[in-house]
């Protein structure tokens, strides 16, 4: 019998197990990180969006149709008492968002099919990086981009055909940013559309249909749940899209669906209630927090809708 | 019977030029998509190029002692601040001889950048043996000169409507005549920190500003991210906080940019008091960002490894850690990295959060650290884009142009990576 042997053995099983222990600890402590994100979120935007709702009634915020947030410095002042409707802001946010999805789903969903049904792999591998490329570029540039270009391209055209379009247009930053969704979708809807069984598509082509009228009538109608999934997503991604319509947007709060005129968003009121030199405590700067709440619930809606929604179809043809 | 066959009805020829016509809407589809991609590359790149010189003019200088330095000091920290704007007058009344009215003299300076006094004191402090002696120097002329001599300013224009007046123009001719005006290579732009004056404004703060970020952004996004998704692909059973952590980790990666600045705005600094406008608030904004990107593409890297390797190291008696660590984990390394470089690609081109957490400050100064008051590349092309100066917009275009080739670059070295270290099973 040797138990020296035996005890270190046993010794160094009892270390290993506490270091198993140890590091299992260190694994999930960082798994909660994400956890703790999330809930720093929530906690730090209902916060100060419940400072912000003591002062300005929640009413008044989700019904009014007055968007001004220039507060009284003095107390005699005149006219600026502040009007915090988001009424204005949300009309904008859904034409800038509608416009660029108009933009990006047909782009998008028609790259997406030739690149999946018809492209050779050989065009496929150089086009569908290619289009990634877009997706890659930071929105600054794109922002850049529509402000300096796009929005004197469409402002002239319009100057041309007698239509007065303000240099900051909701149809340039919609444009840009339907340009910037389009690898989004089409990266989206190809998996989905690879997704559909290749058995669906030979028993279509071998009665005799068209490629065409098999990508039609049976292939979308197929991948149709989960297209319209990866549309929810290209959606939420428009609404919280911040640069493109800080650059190109403009400031003034209009209550208006014309895509000519200059609108806002959540996003840009966020940014320049947030930019100027304010003290921390006003409404001004508690309202963006209210704002960003209210971003953050509707983006949030759309993502768990959407990823429901992809969920289920992948399962349906697993 | 065969002919019958033969003859296309008009119904398949109808159904076949519709079958033509689908295949050119995809073509046509991605035609526009790409084509947008090449206009505005080359519309960033035909407004940018010329940022990258800059105008010189020659002049010659006497670096007179009495003037730089009256009390015989030799410190280069007093000499970089001591008066020069005499020396270049007297300089630039040689040039032009015929200039003797205060106000003519006055105008000519004007062709000079106003940075060109603290040129002069860099000069002076960096080689102390100037002083005293008679140079000929190339001195950076103002942005409207540069504009200038680029032909992007339109001398049929009313002169009241633009900053070079007749005269200016004159004067700028005649120093192109004599050949004492240059367009060199732009060194400015690239150790210059951000200026009010475009021909001295650079990029080296803004870039120093994200490599900060992006240094404190790794630190804490890739060891959070691989253990994160080394808990959640080989420890964890399937339980609801497992399913609770990746409901989360779903739903952060579609979360607006913009709200985890305000998250870093109202934590990091209204709870935590981290300085604000620096890289390491930055770093940690960006980190929090990226961590789905890294966790999702680490854990597709981890479930590609087979599960053999496991099994082989466990049935030699290793435990569940040294398994994990010494044999899974390296071999799902380049897919690990792979997918951090691309997370770190996204977060150097991120600008809004970094705008609620106070990086959109105009700083001269080039940071130092990770605590110091900086900006990013991104911010700063947004602030350039803001400015009304002409000059600006071409230092913003050339701005895009470095970021660009540097997220070419990180893209390039994920792709080689993938290629060079991936392993297929």
């Amino acid at each position: 019998m040797k138990p020296s042997v035996d005890l270190k053995l046993r010794h160094s099983r009892r270390s290993t197990i506490i270091k198993e222990y140890a590091i299992q600890t260190v694994l999930i402590a960082s798994s909660l990180v994400a956890i703790l994100t999330t809930v720093g979120i929530v906690l730090s935007l209902a916060f100060e969006a419940f400072r912000f709702f003591e002062k300005i009634p929640l009413t008044d915020f989700l019904f009014g149709l007055e968007w001004s947030p220039q507060t009284a410095i003095r107390a005699d002042q005149v006219g600026s008492s502040g009007a915090f409707g988001v009424i204005p802001l949300l009309t904008g946010t859904l034409l800038i968002s509608a416009i660029a999805m108009l933009v990006a789903t047909p782009l998008g969903l028609l790259s997406a099919l030739y690149l999946a049904e018809y492209a050779k792999p050989k065009t496929r591998a150089i086009i569908k990086p290619l289009l990634e490329l877009l997706a890659g570029i930071p929105t600054v540039v794109y922002g850049f981009f529509a402000a300096l270009v796009v929005a004197p391209i469409i402002r002239n055209t319009g100057s041309g055909m007698g239509f007065e379009i303000s240099s900051e247009s909701a149809l340039a930053a919609g444009l840009v940013m339907g340009i910037m969704l389009v690898p989004f979708i089409s990266s989206l809807s190809d998996d989905v559309i690879n997704a559909v069984p290749q058995s669906l598509r030979d028993a279509s082509l071998g009665m005799g249909a068209t490629p065409a009228e098999t990508i039609t009538k049976i292939v979308l109608p197929a991948a149709t749940p989960g297209i319209m999934g990866s549309l929810l997503l290209a959606v939420s991604r428009a609404i919280g899209e911040t640069m493109i319509v800080v650059m190109a947007a403009g400031l003034a709060a209009k209550l208006s669906l014309n895509p000519l005129d200059a609108v806002t968003t959540m996003t840009v009121q966020i940014v320049t209630l947030l930019t100027g030199d304010q003290e921390f405590d006003s409404a001004k700067t508690l309202a963006a927090f209210a704002i960003a709440l209210f971003l953050f619930i509707l983006t949030l809606g759309l993502n768990v809708i959407a990823l429901k929604i992809v969920d289920k179809y992948k399962k349906q043809y697993d | 019977m065969t002919e019958y066959i033969l003859t296309t009805s008009p119904k398949l020829k109808r159904r076949h030029a519709k079958e033509a016509r689908f295949k050119w809407y995809g073509r046509i589809a991605i035609t526009i998509a790409l084509g947008f991609l090449v206009l505005m590359f080359s519309a960033i790149i035909f407004r940018g190029i010329g940022a990258f010189s800059q105008t010189k003019i020659k002049l010659e200088v006497s670096y007179t002692e009495s003037i730089i330095a009256p009390d015989g000091t030799r410190d280069p920290q007093i000499l970089r601040l001591a008066n020069y704007k005499p020396i270049l007058t007297a300089a630039l009344k040689e040039t032009f001889p015929e200039a003797t009215s205060r106000k003519d003299k006055k105008r000519i300076y004007k062709l000079l950048s106003k940075g060109a006094v603290y040129e002069m004191g860099k000069r002076v402090s960096n080689d102390l043996a100037l002083i005293g002696t008679h140079q000929t120097i190339w001195v950076t002329a103002s942005s409207d000169v540069d504009l200038f001599l680029q032909g992007k300013v339109d001398a049929g224009l009313n002169e009241n409507l633009r900053k070079l007046t007749d005269k200016d123009i004159q004067s700028v001719q005649y120093l192109q005549h004599e050949g004492l005006l240059k367009r060199k290579f732009n060194t400015t732009f690239f150790t210059n920190g951000d200026s009010r004056e475009p021909e001295m404004a650079g990029i080296l703060g803004a870039s120093l500003g994200s490599f900060f970020s992006l240094l404190v952004c790794f630190l804490i996004a890739f060891p959070l991210g691989i253990l994160t998704a080394v808990y959640l692909e080989e420890y964890a059973r399937k339980s609801k906080l497992t399913d609770f952590i990746e409901i989360n980790i779903n739903n952060l990666a579609a979360v607006p940019s913009i709200v985890f600045g305000l998250l870093g705005l109202s934590i990091f600094l209204g709870v935590f008091h981290i300085p604000r406008s620096t890289p390491l608030v930055g770093g940690m904004v960006l980190a929090l960002m990226t961590l789905p990107t890294i966790i999702i593409a680490a854990r597709a890297s981890l479930r590609s490894v087979p599960k053999t390797i496991r099994e082989a190291a466990l049935g030699l008696g290793a435990s569940k850690t040294q398994a994990t660590f010494h044999h899974v984990v390296p071999l799902a390394m380049p897919g690990m990295l792979t997918g951090t470089i691309l997370g770190m690609a996204q977060a150097l081109g991120e600008t809004a959060p970094l705008l609620m957490i106070g990086m959109i400050a105009f700083i001269v100064d080039i940071p130092h650290g990770v605590t110091d008051a900086a900006t990013s590349l991104p911010v700063q092309i947004f602030l350039w884009a803001d400015s009304p100066e002409k000059g600006f917009v071409e230092r913003t275009s050339a701005a895009i142009i470095v970021l660009l080739a540097f997220l070419i670059l990180m893209n390039l070295l994920a792709v080689y990576l993938r290629k060079k270290l991936e392993r297929r099973w």
